[in-house]
């Protein structure tokens, strides 16, 4: 993990209160595995102290670009969303483990994101589309104004979207729309918010899948056990979600 | 300029070590810089079991803060010796164990357990932990008590023993004096002071524990004030702490009377703020005058009125 300085080259609203950065990050990208994310102080002194862990929604190996996603949904993000184009970022990437693709064998991989879970998603499916592997994305969002990246799924490859409110797409739940559409694969991978992740893995619990979870973090780097979670496995053990996850086999950790 | 720091039992490089429970047992920093340029290390709070702490969520934000409810999560005493001493014993660093605890038999028997290893250099008494209910909170609220424990302790203690004090407190110098009494070596001041935060959307305390510490520079002027008050009542020495993010805080920390500083919240916003501080420090001290840390511990007590007014 490193510390370092970035400047923003772009700043897009893709869609209702969500925001696509890029920055430059050169010598840092070849390190970034799909499911990371980057540690970012949003204040300045000692305003905001506690930095934002945003995720990391693509890389660009060639150009050393990275694009971030987010939404504003606190005083972090809202404070994020003020940058504009030139501003520099301290940030410290990469943190946390990512999906572990590279020591998994599979020819089909469902990718199940539900709003700003979708952005670490789009990362992993390119570069599971880069090894060879089928894509079929099922993305979430409340209603169509919050909709993003679809066409950009689409170019990897299958890519349902579903609606909470029916206003774009399928209408319902990530999980209403699986049960609903036979789809083949080897392993799901999984972002969102707490309850779509439970019933995600309540559902496909016999299945092999990879879930990414969020929480308030404090340091980040695994030191201070704000951001912990049970494991499944009755030891009364625990995961540091900023440094073992944040991702988790599904089923790994007990979601709360 | 010498940055050279001396209390009991502790010889320091430099007087600026991360605060317990701010950076866990040091094996994430480590990865990050040279643990070896540290004054020292303060490790995250033992207890003799093993203990999974709070609920989520533990942290919340606050203006030129933080509160944190973690609830001293530990593996317990002798897997913290087997696993984190042992590999801070590879640093030329001293190390401060924190000692929790929530009966005086429990501060004991985990004194016992550290100092049985050669590798601590002393104890660092909690007795301030404002997160757990059973967690300490009143033998650092209670001066009879603090000095009950504190005598334990130091009893069982073969290396110096600074307890380290609660500003959940109405009178700060008399908790101070009460484990001076019983032979404490030194203090270590301030804990977090007890806080809440309400989210508005869901009308509920925004910490799983409701209420949190409160870190960070908003505690900043309570530290300098009760440095400053105890100072003047015991002559015992201090490891300060409350907010310092930079070399500046440090010195002020020093002229208020402490003998050394942790910090402890800055940690997070900035992983590297310690080496930092430790770079920085000797051109702030050569601004103000002074060509050692040594010199300007408790200069700030020379002028104006000699005691505070108690309000």
């Amino acid at each position: 993990m490193n510390k370092t300085s970035v400047t923003i080259i772009s700043k897009k609203i893709i869609a209702k209160e969500t925001i696509e950065l890029t920055f430059h990050a050169e010598g840092y990208v070849n390190q970034i595995s799909p499911g990371q994310f980057i540690h970012i102080n949003v204040g300045n002194g000692s305003s905001n102290l506690l930095r934002r862990p945003i995720s990391i929604a693509d890389v660009d190996v060639d150009s050393q670009i990275v694009t971030i996603i987010f939404k504003i949904v606190g005083v972090g993000t809202d404070q994020l969303s003020r940058t504009e184009v030139g501003d520099k970022l301290d940030i410290l990437l990469p943190c946390g483990s990512g999906y572990p693709i590279n020591q998994l064998e599979l020819d089909r991989a469902l990718i199940i994101g539900g709003g700003i879970g979708v952005p670490p998603l789009y990362y992993l499916a390119k570069q599971l589309n880069k090894q060879g592997v089928a894509v079929t994305a099922v993305i979430g969002f409340q209603s169509k104004d919050y909709v993003f990246y679809e066409s950009k799924f689409k170019e990897l490859g299958n890519c349902h979207v579903v609606t909470d409110d029916g206003s774009y797409g399928f209408k319902g739940f990530v999980t209403d729309l699986l049960n609903d559409t036979p789809i083949d694969y080897d392993y799901f991978f999984s972002c969102g918010p707490t309850g779509m992740l439970k019933a995600v893995s309540t559902q496909l619990k016999n299945r092999n899948g990879y879930i990414s979870i969020e929480q308030r973090m404090g340091c980040g780097v695994g030191a201070c056990y704000a951001c912990v979670v049970p494991t499944n496995d009755g030891t009364n053990g625990f995961k540091k979600i900023c440094k073992d996850g944040p991702v988790f086999q599904a089923n790994e950790v007990v979601l709360v | 300029m010498t940055l050279l720091t001396r209390i009991p039992g502790l010889t320091l490089k430099n007087p600026i070590m991360p605060a317990s429970g701010c950076f866990g047992f040091g094996r994430e920093y480590s990865e990050l810089f040279d643990l070896n340029k540290l004054g020292a290390i303060i490790i995250k709070a033992a207890t003799l079991e093993s203990r999974y702490g709070n609920q989520t969520p533990r942290v919340a934000e606050t203006s030129s803060g933080m509160l944190n409810a973690i609830g001293l999560q530990n593996p317990g005493v002798e897997a913290i010796i087997d696993n984190e001493v042992s590999f801070l014993a590879n640093y030329d660093l001293p190390i401060i164990a924190n000692v929790a605890g929530s009966t005086v038999e429990e501060y004991v028997a985990v004194t016992k357990a550290f100092t049985r290893t050669a590798n601590i250099d002393a104890i660092e008494l909690n007795i301030s932990c404002p997160n757990v209910k059973e967690g300490g909170i009143q033998f650092g609220t209670d001066p009879t008590l603090a000095a009950e424990v504190t005598a334990s302790v130091k009893q069982a203690s073969k290396v110096p023993v600074y307890v380290k004090l609660s500003p959940n407190v109405s009178n700060i110098t008399t908790m101070a004096r009460a484990v001076e009494s019983a032979g404490a070596d030194g203090l270590s001041m301030i804990n977090t002071l007890t806080g809440m935060q309400i989210n508005l959307n869901s009308r509920r305390p925004l910490l799983a524990n409701k209420t949190g510490g409160l870190s960070g520079p908003a505690i900043k002027p309570v530290a300098i004030r009760m440095i400053y008050e105890v100072r003047q009542q015991t002559s015992i020495p201090i490891i300060g702490m409350g907010g310092i993010m930079t070399a500046e805080d440090v010195l002020e920390f020093l002229l208020a009377g402490a003998n050394a500083v942790a910090v402890g919240t800055a940690n997070f916003h900035n992983p590297f703020v310690c080496p930092e501080i430790i770079e920085a420090l000797p051109e702030v001290l050569a601004k103000y005058g002074f060509s050692s840390v040594e010199q300007a511990v408790g200069k700030g007590h020379e002028y104006g009125h000699k005691d505070l007014s108690r309000t």
